[in-house]
């Protein structure tokens, strides 16, 4: 069933992006991230594959502080994105967002024009002088998105308007906008259709040239096809990290091997 | 691959127990759908009854009966160098006699009963023309004035000329009159206009809605300049910013009693605050507004925050991972996709506002005021309270005129609601 190719995947060893250490994250009561530490590569795509509430959402909103905006929700332990503390007091979520970018499970563009969707973020951020550098921005970001040829003769019709694929390149295109380092996608694909999934993998493959990629699926195929490593959650548990062809072909835990081959998930 | 049930085919017609099954679910559905449409029936039919009353005796109220006068003004009676003052009424009395020449020698009782078909009103009519262009004196104008109360009545059939004379307002003598006149044609009836234009009087003929409107849109406009405000922040406080404690809980409770307290008792609160310590004048629409801006704030800031609750979270989200911070997520994406609804809620609280009266009565706004108020503090009456205080009144004429504003009322509620339920489906989104 999986991809032989994998394990031929060149796989070279990259610069540390994120480094997290003994990770704890508390809903209330509940522990939900439960001492993860794990180290996530510029320039890789990194999947985070687990049962349904696992953790691996939540650990992926910690790494641009998403979780800050639930009330009851408590991060401990210490996340450091090219060596700087980004739970630091110092550190402003709102810059750390601009530089670690997400893309939610459901497309969710502004009810704005396209490119209003993708003028936002530069514009909050100052990252335009006039509004001829913003024209440049948008155009890039909306390339890099691959969505360019598509909406480039629409660009002031409404980004609700377009289908769920370029929906979701859209939002990834608004996402790069911001000239982030690091892209966190919860599920990016879990709402599109097997051709628009494709084309958004696709994306994902271009984009790791540039980006560190942070993804959380739930199909271990995408997971096989796209990261090059993979984490294995499991009741807030980090139970395996390593290379994607590794985790799937040798797992070294028991409950990794009972995940990937159906038996518990 | 599918898993296909053998099933002999016809036994989904065939069997007695599904079949009975079936007949009892399809009972049940039509006696539900019968008590729905006789709930939609009855409240149909109230609401016809209600109308179709209001119009029966409202439409006499479209309408003025009016009398036109050849007025010769005399300046031996109204003389340039002392005019607000003058015999006015003197010289409408001769016009009248003019055209019963029998009655130049009348004593001063049978002389009123003539004159009695002039509104009171008309004298004020006369010396207004005559203030504004003196030159009139010793010239022949003519004039359209109202008729009085009376005379309305009887033109209208609702003074019977069957009913014996001892039971009726106007005598034989005054009908054989006013039946002249109306031969002479010089009895018209004209579109009320008076009805809108007019500020209140004792006379129904010259009573009008002009001062309630002015009043009521004073009123208006202060509770919304004072609950729109207030009321957005406040939601938008609670909803987006407020830690979520016991405190806020207790603030939300409240809130929501707020908007279930009788009407009558934010009366009594603004009679004591308001005017009471903060000493601001009575009747005054401003006072009005500010009682009713306590009322309508927690309709406001309900619906406020149901419109914000509305806004999927995944707009929030979007906003939030570019790098938003909480307040331009608030206010550059929150609240513009929850201002439909906001405007929705605004609008609902506003017509309930003007429907409004209890609380107005105890501020005072139920006073007998003859002219529109040119501020807001200027004393004045509201719609509801004006209606208060035509039913009230004694003369008969106030019956229709009651109705007719009641209709005036209805009018202005069915308008904003509609512009209400405009806004929300022009503006309406799915997600």
């Amino acid at each position: 069933m999986y991809d032989t190719s994998i394990s031929e995947k060149t796989v070279t060893q990259n610069s540390i992006k994120f480094s997290a250490r003994n990770v704890q994250v508390h809903y209330g009561d509940t522990h939900a991230i439960k001492d993860v530490s794990v180290d996530i590569e510029d320039k890789t795509v990194t999947a985070f594959i687990g049962p349904s509430g696992c953790g691996k959402s939540t650990f992926l909103r910690c790494l641009n502080r998403m979780n800050d905006t639930i009330d009851i929700c408590r991060v401990e332990g210490d996340i450091r994105l090219d060596g700087q503390d980004i739970y630091d007091k110092r550190v402003d979520p709102v810059q750390l967002r601009a530089k670690v970018g997400m893309v939610f499970q459901k497309p969710n563009p502004f009810p704005k024009s396209i490119y209003d969707n993708v003028a936002y973020g530069p514009k909050i951020h100052g990252l335009a002088r006039n509004k001829a550098d913003l024209d440049e921005i948008v155009e890039r970001a909306l390339r890099r998105g691959a969505i360019w040829d598509e909406v480039k003769d629409r660009l002031n019709e409404p980004g609700t308007g377009l289908s769920g694929g370029q929906q979701q390149r859209l939002c990834i295109a608004r996402a790069v906008a911001t000239e982030p380092e690091v892209l966190l996608m919860d599920e990016p694909c879990s709402a599109l259709d097997p051709i628009a999934t494709s084309q958004v993998e696709e994306l994902m493959d271009e984009l790791r040239k540039n980006y560190s990629l942070v993804i959380v699926t739930h199909s271990m195929q995408q997971a096989a096809r796209v990261s090059q490593k993979t984490a294995f959650f499991h009741l807030g548990n980090l139970v395996e990290f390593g290379e994607t062809g590794q985790i799937f072909t040798n797992p070294q835990d028991e409950r990794t091997e009972s995940y990937i081959t159906g038996r518990i998930g | 691959m599918t898993d296909m049930t053998a099933s002999p085919s016809g036994a989904l017609a065939t069997d007695a127990r599904l079949r009975a099954r079936l007949r009892q679910r399809k009972r049940k559905q039509v006696i539900l759908q019968g008590l729905g449409l006789g709930a939609i029936s009855f409240a149909g039919l109230m609401l016809f009854i209600l109308v179709a009353s209001l119009v029966s005796t409202g439409y006499k109220a479209v309408t003025q009966t009016h009398l036109t006068v050849e007025v010769f003004v005399d300046p031996q009676e109204i003389s340039v160098d002392k005019l607000p003052r003058g015999g006015f009424r003197d010289v409408l009395a001769a016009a009248l006699i003019k055209e019963f020449p029998d009655m130049a020698e009348a004593g001063r009782k049978d002389l009123r009963a003539l004159t009695g078909v002039y509104s009171n009103g008309a004298q004020f009519r006369l010396r207004d023309m005559i203030v504004a262009d003196p030159g009139l004196i010793g010239q022949t104008v003519t004039l359209t004035v109202p008729v009085s109360d009376p005379f309305d009545q009887l033109q209208k059939d609702l003074i019977k000329r069957e009913t014996p004379q001892a039971q009726r307002r106007v005598d034989d003598r005054q009908i054989a009159w006013f039946d002249t006149l109306a031969e002479r044609g010089m009895i018209s009836e004209p579109i009320n206009w008076g009805l809108l234009t007019n500020a209140d009087s004792r006379f129904p003929e010259l009573a009008g809605l002009k001062g309630a409107l002015v009043g009521s849109f004073w009123a208006l406009l202060v509770c919304f300049a004072i609950s729109f405000p207030v009321g957005i922040g406040a939601a938008i406080y609670l909803e987006e910013f407020a830690p979520k404690n016991r405190m806020s809980d207790i603030i939300e409770v409240n809130i929501n009693n707020l908007a279930a307290v009788p009407s009558v008792v934010f009366g009594l609160l603004a009679l004591a605050v308001f005017l009471g310590w903060f000493g601001l004048p009575r009747s005054a629409p401003l006072v009005g507004g500010m009682t009713l801006a306590l009322m309508t704030m927690p309709t406001i800031i309900i619906s406020t925050r149901a419109a914000l609750k509305a806004v999927p979270p995944s707009i929030r989200e979007a906003a939030l991972g570019v790098g938003a911070s909480r307040h331009q997520v608030v206010f550059g994406h929150v609240l513009p996709l929850a201002m439909p609804g906001v405007m929705t809620g605004t609008i609902i609280g506003l017509a309930q506002a003007l429907g409004e009266t209890a609380p107005l009565l105890l501020i005072g706004m139920n006073a007998f005021i003859t002219s529109a108020p040119g501020t807001p503090l200027d004393s004045a009456t509201a719609l509801p309270t004006q209606i208060f205080i035509w039913a009230d009144s004694p003369e008969r004429g106030f019956v229709s005129r009651t109705s007719a504003a009641i209709l005036v009322l209805l009018g202005f509620l069915v308008m904003m609601n509609g512009i209400a339920i405009y806004l929300r489906n022009k503006f309406e989104r799915s997600w």
